[in-house]
């Protein structure tokens, strides 16, 4: 049959996407981690003009579209001719690492307050007795408090995650061949307008079912405490 | 309240077979043009469409006796647009391709001009020795062969933008894919931004669409370069897409053309808005 096989074609050429799409989704969601891990410890220091600078970022990346960031950072900071002679131009000449900047620092606003609930969700009894133990500092950190909060964001941050494996699809507008583009060029060359896409959600969708399964497997594995004892 | 309602949905229902019963009488056509692609087709500040396309369209209109609207679609999704129903015809540059008529219907070809490369003034393409030629790929084919070979050892490894899926895009594809990176853009004016800011060296377009970008203020640093191609696969020219179930439609306004481009008006339109004579 002729419309399995486009499908099976389509499948194929979309599956030489998927490295690309994966690729921004990792590398946004690894530097997009360290940004809300910095951008945390800002906003929960007890110093003004870090807590003031955390909440501007926050209000700025999470609060406009991704897609208005990915245009400024694309196509806006290329019109300052003093971007294009410094060496940041190396990199922002590349659609790539426009792309996965702008999902980064998008990402990153938004983590941070998945963090931030976190700490906040650390039971204040738990960090007394710790200190009542005689730790403190980075030691109360390591062992009582960060073990406690990843525990409580993990479900949010999940969530984050599979939210950014879409998000990647936008990065389609800027000349990359991530699966979307693909499907959309495969849909205006062939005129076929419903396959593509359709065979394009089932990869995001089987993507972030895989996610979703892992995200069930870890929290398991890190609530011992909440599992029914055998005996 | 329900009695109100059944009539309500009744008197609706009504109307709307009338509409389907009416709708070969054509006292309106829906023309769907991207609003983008300059001269053929752009949005003036006030938000109106205006230039080469929508005044051979309302033309065209007058001529065989209906109401145009025109309205604005994005190119990617144009012939879905159209097989939809959202509109009529299209006039947005389409170039008549084989692939494209399995899909749709044309008109007669309306316009045809060559496809050229714009790039900075000085580009080593600048000082090709095909420069400004024109080759007709269907009618001279060694000629057209002997530039591409010139043209393809000048563009290694450069970056040359071109819209998606237009005949620029599959020109591009088929010679110059192995020498140099595509980019593809849904709109031109997406891929001139990329131009300016240095991401591209060069643009492959329909000639009368890169003399406009040419004209705008901030473009003296950049010429046309190289050859220029028409016929082959470019096709024979641009013509008005319309649903297949349209016949009555296409006939009618290849009925309309005729007569425009007897009494000069087609050619009018063309060197107001190209400069140049795109008649084909």
């Amino acid at each position: 049959m002729m419309s399995l096989d486009f499908i099976w074609q389509t499948f194929l050429r979309l599956l030489a996407a998927l490295p690309l799409t994966i690729e921004v989704w990792f590398l946004s969601i690894v530097f997009g981690g360290f940004v809300a891990a910095g951008v945390t410890w800002m906003r929960v220091s007890g110093i003004l003009p870090l807590s003031l600078f955390a909440r501007a970022f926050i209000f700025i990346f999470r609060g406009s579209p991704l897609l208005i960031q990915l245009f400024v950072i694309y196509y806006g900071l290329p019109s300052l001719p003093f971007v294009r002679h410094s060496f940041l131009w190396t990199f922002l000449r590349e659609p790539f690492y426009c792309a996965v900047l702008s999902l980064a620092l998008c990402t990153a606003g938004y983590t941070s307050e998945i963090f931030r609930g976190a700490l906040a969700a650390v039971p204040r009894g738990q960090v007394e007795a710790a200190r009542a133990c005689g730790m403190s500092g980075f030691l109360l950190f390591r062992r009582i408090i960060l073990p406690i909060a990843m525990r409580q964001g993990l479900p949010a941050y999940s969530t984050e995650i599979i939210s950014m494996t879409k998000a990647t699809a936008l990065v389609s507008m800027v000349t990359l061949w991530d699966v979307l583009n693909v499907a959309l060029k495969i849909r205006n060359d062939t005129l076929i307008t419903y396959t593509p896409l359709l065979v394009a959600g089932a990869i995001y969708f089987v993507l972030n079912y895989i996610l979703a399964r892992f995200f069930v497997w870890l929290e398991f594995v890190v609530s011992p405490h909440l599992r029914r004892r055998l005996h | 309240m329900r009695l109100p309602l059944a009539i309500g949905m009744s008197l609706l229902a009504a109307a709307s077979f009338a509409t389907v019963a009416h709708a070969k009488d054509w006292k309106t056509v829906v023309i769907g043009m991207e609003g983008a692609y300059e001269p053929y087709n752009m949005t003036d500040p006030s938000g109106k469409i205006v230039g080469f396309e929508p005044d051979l369209a309302l033309d065209l209109c007058a001529r065989i006796k209906v109401e145009c609207k025109i309205i604005a679609q994005d190119w990617d999704g144009m012939i879905p647009g159209l097989n939809a129903g959202k509109f009529d015809v299209i006039m947005d540059g389409m170039s008549i391709t084989d692939e494209r008529k399995k899909q749709i219907d044309f008109s007669n070809p309306y316009a045809n001009s060559p496809a050229a490369f714009l790039a900075a003034k000085d580009s080593p393409l600048a000082k090709l020795a095909s420069n400004g030629k024109v080759f007709d790929m269907t009618k001279s084919p060694a000629e057209t062969a002997k530039a591409l070979e010139e043209l393809r050892a000048a563009l290694k490894g450069k970056t040359i933008g071109v819209q998606v899926s237009t005949t620029h895009a599959n020109f591009a594809d088929k010679h110059l894919k192995d020498v140099a990176t595509i980019k593809e853009y849904k709109t031109t004016d997406e891929r001139d931004l990329d131009l300016k800011s240095g991401r591209l060296d060069v643009e492959l377009d329909d000639y009368p669409t890169l003399a406009a970008i040419l004209e705008k203020p901030d473009s003296k640093d950049y010429a046309f370069v190289g050859p220029e191609f028409k016929g082959g696969d470019f096709g024979v020219g641009s013509g008005m897409g319309i649903r297949k179930s349209d016949a009555d439609l296409t006939a009618k306004f290849n009925e309309a053309l005729k007569a425009a481009f007897a009494d000069g008006s087609v050619k009018k339109y063309s060197l107001k808005w190209f400069k140049i004579d795109t008649t084909p």
